[in-house]
C-alpha cells in the first residue's frame, strides 16, 4: 500500500512516497494467536526468507556482489570538502609557498593550536620561519582555512592520523606540497575556496554612498 | 589384544580428532557462509581463503589469561565446560560414523584391525546419545549459575526453559521412526534404509522429521532458538564471564553438538551411510550431514529468534501435540 503523507511543517513542502507495511493487529493469546502461528508458518514466508539469503549468497559468490571495502587496500572515496589533515599549497608559477604570514589563521583558530613565527628575509620581505599545527588539540573546524587570504592552508584528505608522535603531520614542510609534485598540486574546491559560481555572485560595489 | 579393541581405539582417536577439527572448521565455514549470504568476505587473510584463521583463533584462546571472576563458584564454574564439551564427544561414541572397514595387513602394529562404525554398538543407541546431549546441557545451567553474573543466572534460567521445551519433542519424534523400525540401534536404522533413496524413513515420517529438526535446532541452540547466549538481550548468557580455553570448550561442545544432530538427522530419517547409486556409503553420509549443517546456519542467516515464552508455546502446545498425533497414526498403521 503506496501512501503520499504530506509533511506541513516540512520546509520543502515536497510530497514524501512512504511504504506503510500491512502488518494488522497483533491478536492476543489463544485461537487467534495460533492461527496466525499457523498462517506464518504454513505461508511461504518463511520460505522467502530462506531463497532471500541463499540467492544473495549466489550472487556474492559468483556475481561479484559484495559490499565489503577491504579498507587498508581500498578507500571509499571522501568528498572534497572534507576537513582532514591541512596542507600548505604552493604558487604553481615560482614553486614558493602561498603563505604571506599574516597570522590571521594563528588567530583564528579556535583551538589555539597554530603556532608561527616571522621575520624579514634578505630581501626584507616576509617570510614563516616556524609553523606549526598542534594536531592534537586541532578540532577541524576549517577556520583556519576560510580565513586564509591567499588560500595557502587548505584541508587535505588524509583523515588516518594515527601516528607514534604528535610531531607526525604537524611541521610545516610536512604539509607542505613537495616541490618535485608541484605540477600535481590541485587546486583546492573544498572548505573556505572560492566558489565555482563565485564571479556571477558578485556585485557591482556601489562607488558612492 | 583382539582386532575389535585395537580397531575401537583407533576409532576412539580417530572420532575425537576429526570432531575436533571439524569444529573448528565448523566456526570457519560458519563465519564464511554468514558473510556471503550478508554480501560480506568473512575471514579472508589469515592464510589462503582465511583458512588459517581456525589456528589463530585457536592460539589466541589458548594463550588468553584464565579468568575466575571472584565471586564465582571456582569448582563448578570450571567443571562445566568440560561437561559440555565431554558430554558432546560421548554422546559421538555410540553414532555411526562411517560404515565398518578393516585396517589392510601389511600395516606394522594396527595392520588386521576392524575399525567398526561405531564406537559402542549400544542396543538403545538413540536414547543415549539423546541423554547425552541432554545431560550436556549441564553445562550451560551450572556454568551460568556459578559466575555470580546475572546475565549468567538469565542465562540458566533460558537454559532450563528450552530443556524442559524440547526435549519431550525430540523423544516423541523420534518414537514414530523407532515403532517403525522396531529398534533403538542406530546400526538398525540404517540398515532399515539401505534399499535405496525410495526406502528413506523420512518418506514414511515426514512430520517426524520436521519436528526432530526443530528440536534439534533447539538442543544445538541454534537460531531460531538461540535464547541461551542472545547478544542483543542478555549479553551472552551463561558464557558472559567465560574466556579463552574454557569458553573454547563450550563453542567446542555446541559445534560437536551441530554435527551430532547433522548425523542423527541423516541416519535416522535419510538412510545414514547407505549407499545411493554410486555415490559410496561414506560419501553419501559426509554429503547429508553437510547440508544439514549447511541448514543451521542458511536458517541462521534467514530467521530471526524467538522470545523464551514462544519457544515454550511452540513446543508444549504445537509440536508435541501434533507428535503424539504422528505417533498415534504410526502406531495405528502399524497395527494394520
Ligand atoms: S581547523 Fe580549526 S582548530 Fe584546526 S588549526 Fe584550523 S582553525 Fe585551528
Ligand atoms: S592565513 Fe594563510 S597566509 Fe595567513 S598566515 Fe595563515 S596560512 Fe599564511
Amino acid at each position: 500500500m503506496h501512501e503520499e503523507i504530506i509533511h506541513t511543517n516540512n520546509t520543502s513542502k515536497e510530497k514524501q512516497n512512504y511504504t506503510m507495511l500491512e502488518l494488522g493487529s497483533t491478536p492476543a493469546y489463544g485461537w487467534p494467536a495460533f492461527k496466525q502461528v499457523v498462517k506464518r508458518s504454513l505461508s511461504r514466508e518463511l520460505f522467502v526468507g530462506l531463497w532471500l539469503t541463499i540467492k544473495e549468497m549466489g550472487k556474492t559468490l559468483f556475481l561479484g556482489g559484495k559490499h565489503t571495502t577491504q579498507y587498508p587496500f581500498e578507500k571509499l572515496p571522501i568528498s572534497p570538502r572534507y576537513r582532514a589533515i591541512h596542507n600548505m599549497l604552493r604558487l604553481l608559477e615560482s614553486g614558493h609557498y602561498r603563505c604571506i604570514g599574516c597570522g590571521l589563521c594563528e588567530k583564528i583558530c579556535i583551538s589555539n593550536c597554530i603556532a608561527m613565527e616571522t621575520r624579514y628575509d634578505e630581501n626584507q620581505r616576509k617570510e614563516v620561519s616556524e609553523y606549526t599545527i598542534n594536531f592534537g588539540r586541532c578540532i577541524y573546524c576549517g577556520y583556519c582555512a576560510e580565513v586564509c587570504p591567499e588560500l595557502a592552508i587548505v584541508h587535505g584528505g588524509r583523515y588516518e592520523t594515527a601516528s607514534e608522535q604528535r610531531a607526525s603531520f604537524s611541521l610545516f614542510d610536512d604539509m607542505l606540497t613537495p616541490i618535485d609534485v608541484l605540477k600535481q598540486q590541485q587546486e583546492f574546491a573544498g572548505f573556505g575556496s572560492v566558489s565555482p559560481n563565485a564571479d556571477a555572485a558578485i556585485k557591482k560595489t556601489p562607488l558612492a554612498y | 589384544m583382539d582386532a575389535l579393541v585395537i580397531g575401537t581405539i583407533i576409532k576412539v582417536v580417530l572420532v575425537l580428532l576429526v570432531v575436533s577439527a571439524l569444529a573448528g572448521f565448523g566456526t570457519y565455514i560458519e563465519r564464511k557462509v554468514l558473510a556471503f549470504m550478508q554480501r560480506r568476505l568473512g575471514p579472508a587473510h589469515v592464510g589462503p581463503f582465511g583458512l588459517l584463521q581456525i589456528a589463530a583463533d585457536g592460539i589466541k584462546l589458548f594463550t588468553k589469561e584464565d579468568i575466575i571472576p571472584q565471586n564465582a563458584n571456582k569448582f563448578i564454574f570450571s567443571l562445566a565446560p568440560v561437561i559440555t564439551a565431554a558430554t558432546a564427544f560421548i554422546a559421538l561414541s555410540a553414532v555411526p560414523l562411517f560404515p565398518t572397514f578393516i585396517i589392510p595387513e601389511s600395516l606394522p602394529l594396527i595392520g588386521g584391525a576392524i575399525v567398526p562404525s561405531v564406537i559402542a554398538d549400544v542396543n538403545i543407541g538413540i536414547l543415549f546419545v539423546l541423554g547425552m546431549m541432554a545431560a550436556g546441557l549441564y553445562g550451560p545451567l551450572l556454568a551460568g549459575m556459578a559466575q555470580a553474573n546475572k546475565w549468567g543466572i538469565l542465562g540458566s534460567a533460558r537454559t532450563a526453559i528450552q530443556f524442559l521445551s524440547y526435549e519431550v519433542v525430540t523423544g516423541l519424534s523420534v518414537l514414530a521412526p523407532i515403532m517403525l523400525v522396531g529398534s533403538l540401534s542406530l546400526i538398525d536404522f540404517n540398515n532399515a534404509q539401505i534399499g535405496g533413496v525410495g526406502s528413506w524413513i523420512i518418506w514414511q515420517q515426514p512430520i517426524a522429521f520436521v519436528l526432530f529438526l526443530i528440536a534439534g535446532f533447539a538442543e544445538t541452540n541454534r537460531t531460531p532458538f538461540d535464547l541461551l547466549e542472545h547478544e542483543a538481550e542478555i549479553i551472552s548468557g551463561y558464557v558472559t564471564e567465560y574466556s579463552g580455553l574454557r569458553w573454547g570448550m563450550f563453542f567446542i561442545g555446541e559445534y560437536s553438538n551441530m554435527f551430532t544432530i547433522s548425523i542423527l538427522a541423516a541416519v535416522i530419517f535419510c538412510g545414514g551411510y547407505g549407499d545411493i547409486g554410486f555415490i559410496p556409503g561414506w560419501l553419501a553420509l559426509l554429503l547429508k550431514v553437510v547440508f544439514f549443517f549447511f541448514l543451521m546456519l542458511w536458517v541462521r542467516a534467514s530467521w530471526p529468534h524467538i522470545r523464551p515464552d514462544q519457544l515454550m508455546w511452540l513446543c508444549w502446545k504445537v509440536l508435541m501435540p501434533l507428535a503424539v498425533i504422528n505417533i498415534v497414526i504410526t502406531g495405528i498403521v502399524v497395527m494394520i
